[in-house]
């Protein structure tokens, strides 16, 4: 009997040993050297559909540190909605790097302090790594017949779509519907603010982030159409073969996902220099080709004409800084308490 | 009366129960219940420093915080009345029957307070739409449980289960069965019996089981949000718009809301305590004399 659990023992103690060893020598294949630094750790938060995204890419970025830089770095990963993300790491939840879904959320870190000013332009891109845009996904078949803004408006037709109050997919989802409106009304906001009314009118599960409402939409079932990231759409659609159909509207919205080291941390937990390479390493071709394959848009613009099959290049596409005005402006115009947001649900 | 009142401070002085130290024991109450419910609270006065009264008016007012509330409240009202109906029926059930599985079915009452708060939304808001197992049941009928009013009365129906049995369940227990006999052998209805002879004895726990209910059911959250539409003044409960509030770092604002949600609950626990200790020592008064 004892024979019997020694063996047992010692076969499964090898086991691990194997596993461990084929785990750690994978990426560089070099050993580690006498002058490996000590492992190191950096926590990344993000906003609610990056999660397939990054799961991927932090095994790149481990297997590229370990062969750069001699460190085993593992990496933390948070996802919610980007407004309460923010909220957190205000209120001390330490991360190392933010990757949320505007610049208006890491704004806030800003203000408090914990993020210096001008960080938009500490990466290429206002620090956009890869962008998306708003798209709208629709049942097999289409059978609302859903082909742009003005179809979903119509009268009956039912429409999914997360808070812009807690959400920041919403906010792009909010500015994009105001575009194409203020276009078709030629810039007449009256009438524009109408139109969203309408739209708004039309919703019937206001879910408080994007995966949210993806799930009432593909789980349950909910609506006739659900406004989604772009990534988002795609993402259901591969999980839901033959089942969901993305439509391309005539506008839609450049969204600019942002990423910015969360100075006050890096500097106490002394993790700058990993935590700058790991965001600075979203650029490379390897990281942005992954990006494209988790259908964001890389703002490498070779790499995304490769993809031209997946993404719809010629989707006029406003942006917020040179329609909006930044987010500052359209946080106040559109989405601060009593501002337009709140008059379109005022009875 | 003189006589028992001395007893009793004698008894007092002569320290023989079985928690050691009054003063101890008060201590220790004392220190516990400031750290873990009066500063949180008291925090909340503090949050709302710099907040003039006008603006708190204003927050407290607002028509889609008004409307909240209302939802909040009416939903866990309809949700208390249920759960009074149907825990004072489960608890009947449990106590006076055997049946195979009896034990089985006492140990699920307490399963909602098991279950994350965020699981039984989302399993309820799945299994109540009108796509899915029960709610497309509904469906060709027009009614709709989940994303409306009806659905989060639901969640809070779930979650409000076991207060009610598990306050009716032990005076239940206790009842002493002779006096339905008697009132049997006195000509009593059946209907009578319950009416005038069990009920009276089972007012204040239900009682409390109902006042416990409401107060959870003002500030759930976890298991509403999911099945609530959460549309601005149709479906949106007051704890969503503290939500609301706080992601945009409006921390004034919500703690307004906060703030009449537990006024709110304090009221309607205090008065309900208030009442139950009435009915309790009209009923032993009457048994005494």
């Amino acid at each position: 009997m004892k024979k019997w659990l020694a063996l047992i023992t010692s076969v499964l103690l090898i086991l691990t040993l194997v596993s461990c060893g084929t785990q750690a020598g994978a990426p560089g294949t070099t050993t580690t050297g006498p002058e490996a630094k000590p492992p190191v750790e950096i926590v990344n938060v993000s906003y609610d559909p990056t999660r397939e995204l990054y799961a991927n890419y932090n095994k790149l970025f481990q297997a590229y540190w370990k062969d750069k830089a001699n460190q085993e770095v593992t990496i933390t990963q948070s996802h919610a909605g980007s407004g309460s993300q923010a909220r957190s790491v205000l209120e001390g939840n330490e991360a190392d790097v933010v990757t949320l879904a505007l610049e208006g959320d890491i704004d806030t870190l800003v203000t408090g302090g914990l993020i210096k000013a001008g960080y938009v332009n500490e990466f290429p891109n206002d620090s956009a790594p890869y962008t998306s845009t708003i798209v709208f996904l629709v049942r097999a078949g289409n059978p609302q017949n859903i082909q742009d803004w003005n179809d979903i408006v119509k009268p009956g037709v039912q429409i999914i779509t997360p808070n812009p109050k807690t959400s920041g997919g919403a906010c792009w989802n909010f500015l994009a519907a105001w575009a194409y409106a203020l276009d078709l009304y030629a810039g007449d906001e009256v009438k524009t603010q109408q139109f969203l009314k309408d739209l708004f009118a039309n919703v019937t599960v206001l879910d408080s982030g994007a995966r949210g409402s993806t799930t009432t939409f593909v789980e349950n079932k909910q609506g006739d159409v659900l406004l989604a990231w772009e990534n988002e759409a795609f993402l259901a659609q591969k999980e839901h073969p033959g089942e969901y159909e993305i439509v391309i509207p005539s506008i839609s919205i450049l969204a600019q996902p942002t990423v910015a080291i969360v100075d006050a941390v890096v500097e106490k937990r002394g993790t700058s220099e990993v935590a700058a390479a790991y965001l600075e390493y979203l650029y490379s071709p390897e990281a942005q080709q992954l990006e494209a394959e988790n259908y964001y848009r890389p703002s490498n613009q070779d790499i995304l004409k490769k993809y031209a099959d997946t993404f719809d290049l010629n989707l006029k596409l406003v942006n917020i800084n040179d329609d909006f005005g930044g987010w500052t402006a359209a946080k106040a115009k559109y989405f601060v308490d009593g501002a337009i947001f709140d008059q379109i649900y005022k009875k | 009366m003189g006589i028992s009142r001395n007893t009793r401070l004698r008894r007092h002085k002569s320290n023989n129960s079985v928690i050691p130290g009054f003063t101890l024991s008060l201590g220790v109450t004392l220190t516990m219940l400031s750290l873990i419910v009066m500063i949180p609270l008291a925090s909340v006065a503090v949050v709302m420093t710099g907040y003039s009264l006008a603006e708190f008016w204003a927050t407290l007012t607002d028509k889609m915080a008004l409307h909240a509330y209302w939802v909040s409240l009416s939903c866990a009202l309809t949700a208390a009345i249920i759960n009074v109906v149907f825990g004072i029926m489960l608890a009947w059930v449990l106590v006076r029957y055997d049946f195979p599985g009896r034990r089985l079915l006492d140990g699920l009452i307490e399963l909602p307070f098991a279950l994350p708060t965020a699981v039984a939304g989302i399993a309820l808001t799945t299994l109540y739409s009108d796509q899915g197992w029960i709610g497309s049941l509904f469906a060709p009928y027009g009614i709709k449980i989940s994303y409306t009013t009806t659905g989060i009365t639901l969640a809070l129906v779930f979650i409000g289960i076991p207060f009610v049995v598990r306050s009716v369940q032990p005076v239940l227990e206790k009842l002493d069965r002779q006096t339905e006999e008697a009132a049997a052998i006195l000509g009593a209805s059946p209907f009578t019996t319950f009416r005038r002879v069990i009920l009276p004895e089972l007012l204040p726990a239900i009682l409390t089981g109902f006042g416990l209910v409401l107060a959870r059911g003002i500030g759930e959250y976890g298991s509403v949000v999911f099945i609530a539409g959460n549309i601005p003044y149709e479906t949106q409960i007051a704890p969503l718009l503290i939500m609301v509030k706080l992601e945009q770092f409006n921390y004034a604002g919500a703690t307004s809301i906060a703030l009449v949600l537990i006024v709110l609950s304090f009221v309607i626990l205090f008065t309900i305590h208030r009442l139950a200790g009435q009915i309790e020592r009209r009923i032993k008064g009457g048994a005494d004399t």
